[in-house]
């Protein structure tokens, strides 16, 4: 048992990547589901595991095969990635129960072995981005998540998936790539590619030209991996076409893990006196920050698919998290990250939801969705508590999100902030209340059978999403102790 | 020790929705479910009253999300007031909506009635809240419970009311009031309602200003010229739902969260030295005036009852910026005068529609010939809004003014006196026209001869109307709470 605990950190990525190959040679779907779930609920608990111990005992490092860090890969594992690895891997989990009655549904027959071994591995490369503290490591994770996410909105099974998952290659493939040159850059001029070595060299080579293009190439790589405006052209389509439960997993995750990446560099790597002192990385975040909050909201209220509007919607909600990041704070990381988890919450609920309502109606469409309300009344109730949450409603989720970003903002000089997110707020109340005007107050399309609410199976899994938001509106404990010390370790460096 | 009651406070009413909903499809137990729940939440809230009286704290705390927010409650003078009336008028007006919602076949009955009972649960919390963060969720709970009922007929019209009501006073909790609270709390590091105020001493007064506008136009539901729209938006809903939740629970949460947070937040001694807090007065004043010169040119009787209402409400928001301690009682005594007063009115209004189908006061030439009852009360609702005995209208008005005259605000007294007329201009027309105009002729020729509204709308108007001389015979707990107060 101790020798398992030990290796949790390896096994953590290992046993989904194990899984995948396992998920394609079963050849069933039935088994092959059963093969990803056991990994992603093995994730799940290993994911807790951790956490449990960096909050209580401190951060801790693993040395994959034995070979020692700075030489080896080092599996570095605080409370900062703890809680990623935490969020990826419950999200994965919960999703992959819905996937297993709304897959069939939205695929070609015959392939969800192979959508449950896309799926693992893209899972895989989710959680080892996090894990990971080798700079290199991350971008060989960074490609298999999203190589794998490319093949997974391909299987959207309209013709408008392959175009959103090819629109997507690219952009993703540019994200990449840039990080890729910024990694080079950086090895060329530390000879490292530890996460806690590279800190330790940054400070001396500050003024140094490659040093400083590295930092302008991983973040604009990662901007576009995290779809920060206006790199965030892919997001919608891909969302938009992906089967459901893919969109779920993804705008809880994806886009996550990237932000995550950018804190782990900007504070922990380069250093906040560099990024912001040295760099005007305030402006370079908080202007797309903010014109994402006010852009994307704005593109949601016009969206008459869905499902596109959710990602519009995401896309401002990534502008709140960059919006945090920008803020330089310690109170800004904090917020950034309680926002990250809640807004997987949010997102994985609401994106269920809608995965719930395309397989009774078979569309996503606004004017197909008239009067189902009542039809499907629990399916409701989690998209007005998905709602209710993104517009930051007290005793939700995302009210906590907010207090902590406007908290964070007023400890700035930079108070006007609160009112832009306030107003841009707003903004969500609108797109949120079109949808839920829709669904309760049309009447049914005309010619339209009467449809029964959505099976068990995925009713509860997007039950439980949207039942999460109102028990982390409520019970904090745990976002925000993770939270608290994970923005202090950011800031102080993996050194201490 | 004695939290329990107050988790019963709140917890029937909650509890009375699921029962209400399960029992959808026998409508005698449904109502029976109502009026017992009703019943009951009185009998708890008049169990609290003694204790508030003499002294006793009555406290609960729930969670605390985050350090410093938590879920609590305590009950307080104001509290009490605001509860007490609201759990009475439940019970009136559940007895006025049975006739009311049966006698016009209203559709989607439980609907109602759950919708009902969510609202007065929230209404309860927001009235013994001992935080503004409980404050704010109890009152975006009680937004958002009451808009199924303002878009109650489904209609183009309803919905286009009810993005009014949600997009005024969700948009201006939102905007306004909620970075006000925050504001509140990173400056002075405390939102818990604190006799004597939590600013004075940490907020300068340009801030002060800033944030005491933020709170006054913030507060959406108190009616504040220009967040009034609103409320004649609403006037859409089934009459009972502007009878207790637009005259009442609604509309007095607005009034009262203000009183709260001048008394309790800010502080009378602090808002003595804003100079803002003179502009915020003259400005309820204007709110006043504008509102009954509005309600003078309304034909459709309830829209009249609406602008009374916001000119009405405005005269809370005067009185507690009159700031003397006097003039504040004033303000505790007219939300619950006001109350009585304004339910009659529209229950009166209901009643009217119930038993002529008639919505406009060109219309109500000599029906008081055919409901005595009816328009009986209504007078009594009219005088008490007018502001003269023996109806309680005259006592609120009566501590607003000594106010007034003690501190001398001068503009405050002008205002109460000409508004008083412009009252008396826009109501009594309408008792004339009742009693003593002939009866006209529809125009239709068939002058169909309807009597008195149904029965459980008659009795719940004259309950009303008489607890409005009622508090004026006997006003003693009233004033002993309202004086608790501001500590006399």
């Amino acid at each position: 048992m101790n020798t398992l605990l030990a290796h949790l950190p390896a096994l953590q990525v290992v046993v989904p990547m194990v899984a995948a190959p396992l998920c394609l040679l079963a050849g069933r779907a039935g088994l092959a589901w059963i093969i990803a779930f056991l990994a992603a609920a093995f994730a799940t608990v290993a994911a807790a595991l951790l956490a449990y111990q960096t909050l209580h005992h401190g951060p801790i490092s693993y040395a994959m095969g034995g070979w020692a860090p700075p030489w080896g890969i080092e599996y570095a594992v605080d409370t900062a990635n703890a809680f990623i690895l935490l969020l990826v891997a419950a999200i994965a989990c919960v999703v992959l129960v819905f996937c297993r009655t709304s897959i069939p549904k939205e695929i070609r027959a015959g392939r969800e072995h192979l959508f449950y071994c896309m799926y693992t591995l893209c899972l895989t490369g989710l959680l080892g981005i996090a894990i990971t503290g080798d700079a290199f490591n991350v971008f060989v994770f960074l490609e298999i998540s999203s190589l794998s996410s490319y093949a997974l909105i391909a299987m959207g099974g309209r013709r408008k998936s392959l175009t959103a998952a090819f629109q997507y290659l690219i952009m993703g493939t540019i994200g990449a790539t840039f990080f890729l040159i910024g990694v080079g850059l950086l090895y060329m001029m530390t000879g490292t590619l530890n996460m806690a070595d590279l800190s330790a060299r940054i400070p001396e080579l500050q003024d140094s030209r490659p040093v400083l293009a590295a930092f302008a190439f991983i973040t604009v790589g990662l901007a576009l991996k995290a779809a920060l405006f206006p790199l965030h052209l892919w997001l919608p389509n891909a969302y938009a076409y992906a089967p459901s439960g893919v969109s779920a997993f993804m705008a809880a995750t994806a886009t996550k893990v990237s932000l995550y990446v950018l804190l782990r560099f900007t504070f922990t790597i380069f250093g906040s006196e560099f990024a912001f002192g040295n760099l005007p990385l305030l402006w370079v975040l908080l202007v797309p920050a903010v014109l994402a909050m006010f852009a994307g909201s704005f593109s949601a209220i016009f969206q008459t698919d869905i499902k596109r509007m959710l990602a519009y919607s995401s896309v401002a909600q990534i502008g709140y998290i960059t919006l945090a990041i920008a803020l330089a704070n310690p109170a800004g990381v904090q917020a950034a990250m309680i926002h990250i988890f809640n807004h997987g919450l949010m997102k994985a609920a609401l994106f269920c939801a809608m995965g719930c309502i395309f397989y009774r109606i078979g569309s996503t469409r606004i004017d197909q969705m008239a009067g189902l309300g009542r039809q499907m009344p629990w399916t409701f109730a989690a998209i007005v508590t998905g709602g209710l949450s993104l517009l930051g409603v007290p005793l939700t989720a995302g009210y906590i999100s907010k207090w902590y970003l406007v908290q964070a903002a007023l400890q700035t000089d930079l108070w006007w902030l609160v009112i832009l997110i306030a107003l841009s707020s707003m903004l969500a109340l609108v797109y949120v209340w079109r949808l839920v005007e829709a669904l309760y107050f049309q009447e049914p399309v005309p010619g339209r059978e009467a449809v029964r609410e959505a099976p068990l199976s995925m009713l509860l899994p997007t039950l439980l999403l949207a039942g999460a938001n109102i028990y982390f509106g409520l019970d904090t404990r745990l976002p925000v102790a993770m939270t608290e010390n994970a923005a202090l370790l950011l800031f102080q460096g993996p050194g201490g | 020790m004695s939290g329990w009651l107050i988790i019963l406070a709140i917890g029937i009413p909650t509890f009375a929705v699921p029962c209400i909903w399960f029992l959808g499809k026998s409508p005698n137990q449904r109502e029976a479910m109502t009026l017992i729940s009703a019943a009951s939440l009185l009998v708890v809230v008049l169990a609290i009253l003694p204790l508030v009286l003499t002294g006793v704290p009555v406290r609960l705390a729930l969670v605390e999300p985050v350090a410093g927010l938590a879920i609590a409650f305590a009950v307080e003078p104001l509290g009490m007031i605001f509860a007490c009336v609201a759990s009475f008028l439940w019970i009136v007006n559940s007895v006025f909506s049975i006739g009311y919602m049966r006698g016009n076949d209203e559709p989607r009955q439980t609907r109602f009635y759950v919708c009902f009972a969510i609202a007065i649960a929230a209404t309860m919390g927001l009235a013994f809240a001992e935080n503004l963060f409980t404050l704010f969720v109890c009152y975006e709970a009680l937004t958002l419970s009451t808009y199924p009922l303002v878009t109650h007929h489904k209609n183009d019209e309803a919905k286009a009311a009810g993005r009014t009501y949600l997009g005024i006073l969700l948009g201006s909790s939102i905007v306004l009031l909620l970075p006000a609270i925050i504001a509140t709390f990173v400056l002075t590091g405390s939102i818990t309602f604190t006799p004597g105020g939590v600013m004075a001493g940490k907020v300068g007064p340009v801030v002060g200003g800033i944030l005491l506008f933020l709170f006054l136009y913030g507060i959406g539901k108190a009616a504040l010229m220009p967040m009034h729209r609103w409320l004649p938006a609403a006037m859409v809903a089934p009459t009972p739902v502007s009878a207790l939740l637009h005259a009442v629970a609604v509309v007095k949460a607005g009034v009262f969260t203000v009183v709260k947070v001048s008394v309790y937040i800010f502080g009378l001694d602090y808002l003595r030295e804003l100079a803002l807090a003179d502009v915020a007065l003259y400005l309820a004043g204007f709110t006043i005036i504008m509102a009954s010169i509005v309600a003078l040119r309304q034909d459709n009787l309830k829209r009249r009852l609406a602008y009374s209402t916001i000119s009405q409400l405005s005269y809370v928001v005067l009185a507690a910026l009159i700031l003397s301690p006097i003039s504040t009682m004033g303000a505790a005594l007219h939300v619950a005068v006001h109350a009585f007063g304004k339910i009659t009115l529209f229950m009166a209004a209901g009643a009217i529609y119930t038993a002529a189908h008639k919505i406009n006061i060109s219309q109500l030439d000599g029906i008081g010939r055919r409901m005595p009852w009816t328009m009986g009360a209504f007078a009594i609702g009219a005088i008490s809004m007018i502001g003269l005995p023996p109806a309680a209208g005259f006592i609120s008005k009566w501590y607003m003014l000594l106010g007034a005259l003690e501190v001398e605000q001068w503009f405050a007294v002008v205002i109460i006196i000409g508004s008083t007329l412009l009252n008396a201009a826009y109501f009594l027309p309408i008792i004339y026209a009742a009693f003593l105009k002939p009866e006209a002729d529809d125009g239709h020729g068939h002058g169909h001869g309807h009597g008195e509204a149904p029965l459980p709308i008659v009795l719940a108007l004259v309950t009303t109307a008489s607890a409005t001389i009622l508090l004026f015979l006997f006003p003693g707990p009233a004033l002993q709470l309202a004086g608790m107060l501001v500590g006399r």
